[in-house]
């Protein structure tokens, strides 16, 4: 059997790969130590205490309390250690880096469809340039899926009706695995896919094969159709909110109390307008339930978040500068690649 | 020397020897030292039961507080369409055969026979009452197309309509629970007023009046949650 | 052995010639109308070796499937019908009563010196529900079966799967009912109904454990009770409480699911350590080291065991924070399960080591539970579990704690107690023989798993990728010996039915109030009410009493 079919450790193609492999690798050493110990120490006592006609009886033993209690504070100091380490990649990973490029998936029985900003769209397969942060943002048509890159060691569910997000930052090119984890259903083993890692000429190249507009340019278009125009105005003369600069904020709504306006708050306030009524509004927004699509809602989203207020100088408007409300400061490691990607993608949004 | 045995530990003595008999209630399970003993094990084994039962209802309950945070404003309208009066009498009603039902086991405790079958009798009374009247409410529901499902169309207000209907899939679900205790507990009812009329309790022996009891007192206590829950919220909005 | 034999109270005499619970009276009714808790435990113990049977079915299939990465000997249809019935089968039929029901219900009466459980009737109702609820689930699985996994997970269970859904929950409604009983009876007997003298801290470490598992099958199973009922009722109406149509919520599903199961974790394991305690002890010779702090840890894992429920969700729809906290939490109950390990090692120390059957099962018991427990450590690390979580590390983890915890255990405590329970002994030779192979074939099929989910390969695979497949290969035949090695036990215990050696009331040389009346016992258990006055694992009296009687 060849090696190459034989693999025992898995690709490590993206910025946690590495961190995640450390903690996994230390794990291994320390537990299997202490329990490679246990197994010796109970061989060995059961060795040499075996029962034998001389040792029928056992020697009564009064334990040491000093021994309980060192093997009670010991594990619990060791356990804490990997909690704070554990926890401290996970905080990592939940983070997105504010430069990173916004991709959209929806899952579906059985498959996973991906929407590029500039509106490329493919079926399970998914091309991101190396070597630059990617946000997904993650919605399900129907049950509950899971995006699920093993050479990225990253993983995230997928719920219907609320949107949540993933990112990764790829560090070479290559194919690798794309695996729906949660069960999701007869062809679930088949709800697989490949994530094409390129470089960023590559990726250029390919996003110039074919687009039908921007997928903000799209949700512009789906937002004359169900004439969301005619109260969203502009200005602020219209029956609805106006939706510039309004991504990425703060929102007071009627019973005075203060939402973030998220991705959840804009999608709800499509399919649920009087759930959250901005204050100074009246409540007559229909719902669009059952009209929009996922990947329409997911279009409109895009539209909503290109009419957000630049807070640096507006390179782009697509890009998603202001979204993450929680973000923390920018200490992350994908800043350094930000303006090779804002460059990316403002070239992309100019195809159509 | 197979015979070694030290102090500690008990030897068989020969199968041959014979238990020995005392003369016994007749109501003295065989595997029971005394009344007492089974007095204790059978109190302690409903309060045990009750927990568990308390955990049953408090799942569905979490569930509804987690979506009466969510969707305060469909909670409120929601309760609105509830019958407060009917409700309300409900809640007299369940309370008053608490009463009678406390009165039974005191009559038990007294042992006497014809009382013991009379406050019984109420009990069933109060709790059948309580029963149509509850059946009166979901006919009423049912007609107004307040049932979740295909049988919906209650319209009046689409936009709170969704949430409306999760706040009715609640309300049918754990009055139906409650209800289907109160029918359980009229059936344990009309087995003991059969017992009762036996003579079968007493001052030696009442502990299954007392067990009965605990059971009817919880049903009634979770109604007493219930009624707020379901019928209230309008008006007390946080 | 033959000079074990001063040790022993032996007094072997054929079972069939004593006044005992087998003998007491026969005939079909006096079986399934008894309310001999003795009784009811032979009747647990043919109905969970059938459910374990069917569950095993089901594994091989899968892992016959799984020997190619191409879905070719059964449609990814049946693949998920045959691993949601496994796990059904396995947990809800065999697992969460197996120790409780069989070796609880015997044992738990006689190590109190009780004549029965608290509630005889309610003991016999609880087998007929389970009953009920297996001849449900056969039904189901006969008439076409339910492919939702056996988490049930809404939307999918709820709306889109077109198998029987409502049948299989109603089975583990009624299931749940008759774990409900059973705990519920031994918390009240153990309260009730101990012997004079019998105080807290002489009672056996077995004991403790039952009245820990009690504890929680009382608090967490009627959460899943309603739980299922509100999935039942949101299936019938085709909306309900957790529809994402009406606004509902899937993860407060996920979250009112594992409030229940991850308990039943400790349903499953908690009886394991309790009989490992009890075999140390026995084949040591020795009292258990830290008897209070193993006590203690047993119901601190009750306890703990109910605030780690969301440890399953870490990527499934939670705060960060929430995620810290039962992150923090499950390292927390891991503690006591190392007191656990660290003081079955100690007691090794200066003691009298048979290595006997039921002594190898609880070393490799030992073992595989400190591998389970401490891949658990890994899934609780918040960042490493995102990429393991959901994959087959996590198949590899629960199997390792459950098979390779529980069922040795199980299988422990089964060999450790036949002669009590038959009057009979297993065949020596034939037992280490089939702990060898359960030992061997057990990691064989599992270790690789550990390697296949760090490689990334998902759970409920019916088709894999081709990298995956020399691990497959190797986990499917570990398999096949694992089977061996289950199969072994049942043929040679029903042969030792009829032709093992008269057992004796003692044939280990253990001290335990089950070891001091006959074997099989008489029906009421003990010729007359013992009265205890030494605590629990007397070894030393034991030695006291040999130095005396050498010295006569």
């Amino acid at each position: 059997m060849m090696l190459a079919d034989f693999p025992l450790w898995p690709d490590q193609a993206s910025t946690v790969a590495g961190p995640t492999d450390t903690l996994f690798i230390f794990m291994c050493v320390l537990t299997g130590g202490v329990s490679l110990l246990t197994f010796l120490v109970i061989f060995y006592l059961a060795i040499k205490y075996r029962r034998t006609p001389e040792n029928e009886l056992a020697q009564d033993i009064e334990p040491p309390k000093a021994l309980e209690i060192t093997w009670i504070v010991v594990p619990a100091i060791i356990f804490l250690g990997i909690f704070v380490w554990g926890s401290w990649l996970y905080f990592h990973v939940a983070r997105v880096p504010d430069n990173a490029l916004d991709i959209y998936a929806t899952g579906k029985q059985w498959m996973w469809k991906f929407q590029h900003p500039g509106g490329q769209r493919e079926i399970n397969t998914l091309h991101v340039p190396v070597n630059r942060p990617v946000r997904i943002t993650l919605a399900s048509e129907d049950v509950i899926h899971s995006l699920f890159l093993p050479a990225f060691r990253v993983k995230m569910d997928v719920l219907p009706n609320r949107y949540r997000s993933m990112w990764f930052q790829a560090t070479k090119t290559g194919k690798f695995h794309i695996f729906c984890a949660e069960y999701c259903g007869t062809l679930h083993s088949g709800m697989i896919g490949w994530v094409e890692v390129m470089e960023p000429s590559a990726y250029q190249r390919w996003l110039a094969g074919g687009s039908e507009g921007s997928l903000a340019s799209q949700g512009e278009q789906l937002f004359q159709k169900y004439a969301c125009s005619t109260c969203h105005t502009n200005d602020a003369t219209g029956r609805g909110p106006v939706l510039q600069g309004v991504y990425g904020t703060q929102v007071m709504l009627s019973d005075n109390s203060i939402v973030p306006a998220d991705d959840n708050y804009i999608r709800e306030s499509i399919l649920n307008p009087r759930a959250k009524v901005v204050k100074g509004f009246q409540p007559i927004m229909p719902t669009f339930q059952g009209q929009v699509n996922e990947e329409d809602l997911l279009k409109l989203l895009a539209y909503v978040k290109s009419l957000a207020a630049p807070k640096t100088p507006p390179v782009e408007p697509k890009s998603p500068a202001a979204i993450q409300s929680n973000a923390g400061a920018p200490t992350n490691p994908g800043a350094t690649t930000s303006s090779t990607t804002t460059a990316t993608t403002t070239s992309k949004g100019q195809t159509q | 020397m197979s015979d070694i045995t030290y102090s500690g530990q008990t030897p068989v003595p020969p199968p041959e020897v014979v238990e020995e008999h005392h003369p016994h209630h007749p109501f003295l399970q065989h595997h029971f030292e005394d009344l007492g003993q089974q007095h204790e094990a059978s109190t302690l084994g409903m309060w045990t039961f009750l927990t568990t039962e308390i955990l049953f209802f408090g799942g569905i309950m979490l569930a509804y507080w987690v979506y009466r945070l969510a969707y305060p404003d469909a909670w409120s309208v929601a309760s609105t369409l509830q019958n407060t009066r009917l409700g309300g009498i409900n809640t007299i009603v369940l309370i008053t055969s608490s009463l009678t039902m406390a009165l039974a086991v005191r009559e038990a405790q007294l042992g006497r026979r014809l009382r013991i079958v009379a406050m019984l009798f109420l009990t069933l009374i109060f709790g059948s009452l309580f029963l149509g009247i509850k059946m009166y409410e979901y006919h009423a529901h049912w007609v107004e197309g307040l049932f979740p499902g295909t049988a919906w169309h209650w319209n009046e207000n689409p936009d709170l309509a969704p949430k409306i209907q999760l706040f009715m899939t609640f309300y049918w679900g754990m009055t139906a629970l409650h209800a289907l205790h109160m029918v359980i507990g009229a059936g344990l009812l009309l087995w003991f007023m059969w017992r009762a009329w036996k003579d079968q309790f007493g001052p030696e022996y009442y502990g299954p009046v007392e067990v009965m009891g605990l059971y009817w007192h919880f049903v009634d206590i979770v109604w007493i949650f219930l009624y707020p829950f379901l019928y209230l919220i309008h008006g007390h909005k946080h | 052995m033959s000079t074990s034999q001063t040790l022993y109270d032996v007094r072997s005499v054929e079972p069939a010639r004593t006044r005992n619970y087998l003998n007491e009276d026969y005939g079909f009714f006096s079986w399934v109308l008894t309310r001999d808790h003795k009784r009811i435990a032979i009747l647990y113990l043919i109905s969970v070796s059938v459910m374990f049977v069917i569950g095993g079915f089901f594994a091989m299939m899968m892992r016959l499937e799984l020997l190619t990465p191409e879905g070719d000997l059964l449609t990814s249809d049946t693949y998920n019908k045959f691993f949601t019935m496994h796990g059904i089968v396995m947990i809800f039929f065999f697992l969460i009563p197996v120790i409780p029901a069989v070796l609880g219900n015997f044992l738990l009466p006689i190590m109190l010196g009780a004549k029965d459980l608290a509630f005889p009737r309610i003991n016999l109702l609880s087998w007929y529900l389970y009953v009920i609820a297996a001849v449900v689930g056969l039904v189901v699985i006969v008439t076409g079966g339910v492919d939702t996994g056996w988490t049930f997970y809404t939307p999918f269970s709820t709306q889109y799967s077109n198998t029987h859904v409502f049948g299989t929950t109603f089975a583990g409604f009624i299931a749940g009912f008759s774990s409900i009983l059973t705990g519920l009876n031994f918390i009240v007997t153990t309260h009730r109904m101990r012997a004079p003298g019998l105080t807290w801290y002489r009672l056996p470490l077995f004991v403790w454990s039952m009245y820990a598992t009690a504890i929680v099958q009382l608090l967490a199973t009627p959460v899943l009770a309603i739980t299922l009922i509100m999935l039942m009722i949101e299936r019938t109406l085709g909306v309900g409480f957790f529809d994402p149509a009406l606004g509902g919520d899937p993860v407060l599903y996920q979250h009112m699911f594992w409030f229940y199961s991850h308990p039943a974790v400790y349903i499953m394991i908690l009886p394991a350590m309790g009989v490992a305690s009890e075999v140390v002890a026995a084949f040591t010779r020795k009292r258990i080291f830290g008897y209070k702090f193993v006590a203690f840890s047993s119901l601190a894992i009750a306890f703990l065991g109910f605030l780690v429920w969301a440890h399953h969700l870490f990527v499934a729809g939670i705060s960060v924070y929430s995620a810290m906290i039962f992150a923090f939490l499950s390292f927390a109950v891991a503690i006591p399960s190392a007191i656990k390990v660290f003081n079955w090692t100690a007691t090794l120390y200066k003691a009298s080591v048979s290595w006997q059957t039921p002594m190898l099962y609880i070393m490799g018991f030992i073992g595989l539970f400190t591998i389970g427990g401490v891949t658990g450590l890994f899934l609780a690390s918040l960042g490493l579990d995102i990429h393991v979580t959901d994959t087959y590390f996590v198949v590899a983890h629960f199997h390792y704690v459950m098979v390779g915890g529980t069922v040795m255990a199980y299988l422990a405590g089964i060999h450790y107690w036949w002669p009590k329970i038959t009057g009979r002994m297993y065949p020596e030779w034939w037992a280490r023989l089939a702990a060898l192979l359960v030992f061997v074939g057990f990691n064989l099929t599992f270790f690789p798993q550990f390697v296949l989910g760090y490689l990334g390969m998902p759970r409920r695979y019916h088709a894999y990728a081709p990298e995956f497949q020399v691990l497959n290969v190797l986990s499917s035949a570990g398999a096949s010996v694992l089977a061996i090695g289950y199969a072994l036990p049942i043929v040679y215990l029903l042969w030792s039915l009829k032709n093992g050696r008269p057992a004796g009331i003692n044939p280990w040389g253990a001290v335990g109030l089950e070891w001091t009346t006959s074997s099989p016992p008489p029906k009421e258990n003990f010729h007359q009410t013992p009265v205890v006055t030494w605590e629990a694992y007397d070894y030393p009296g034991l030695l006291k009493a040999m130095g005396e009687t050498q010295n006569v």
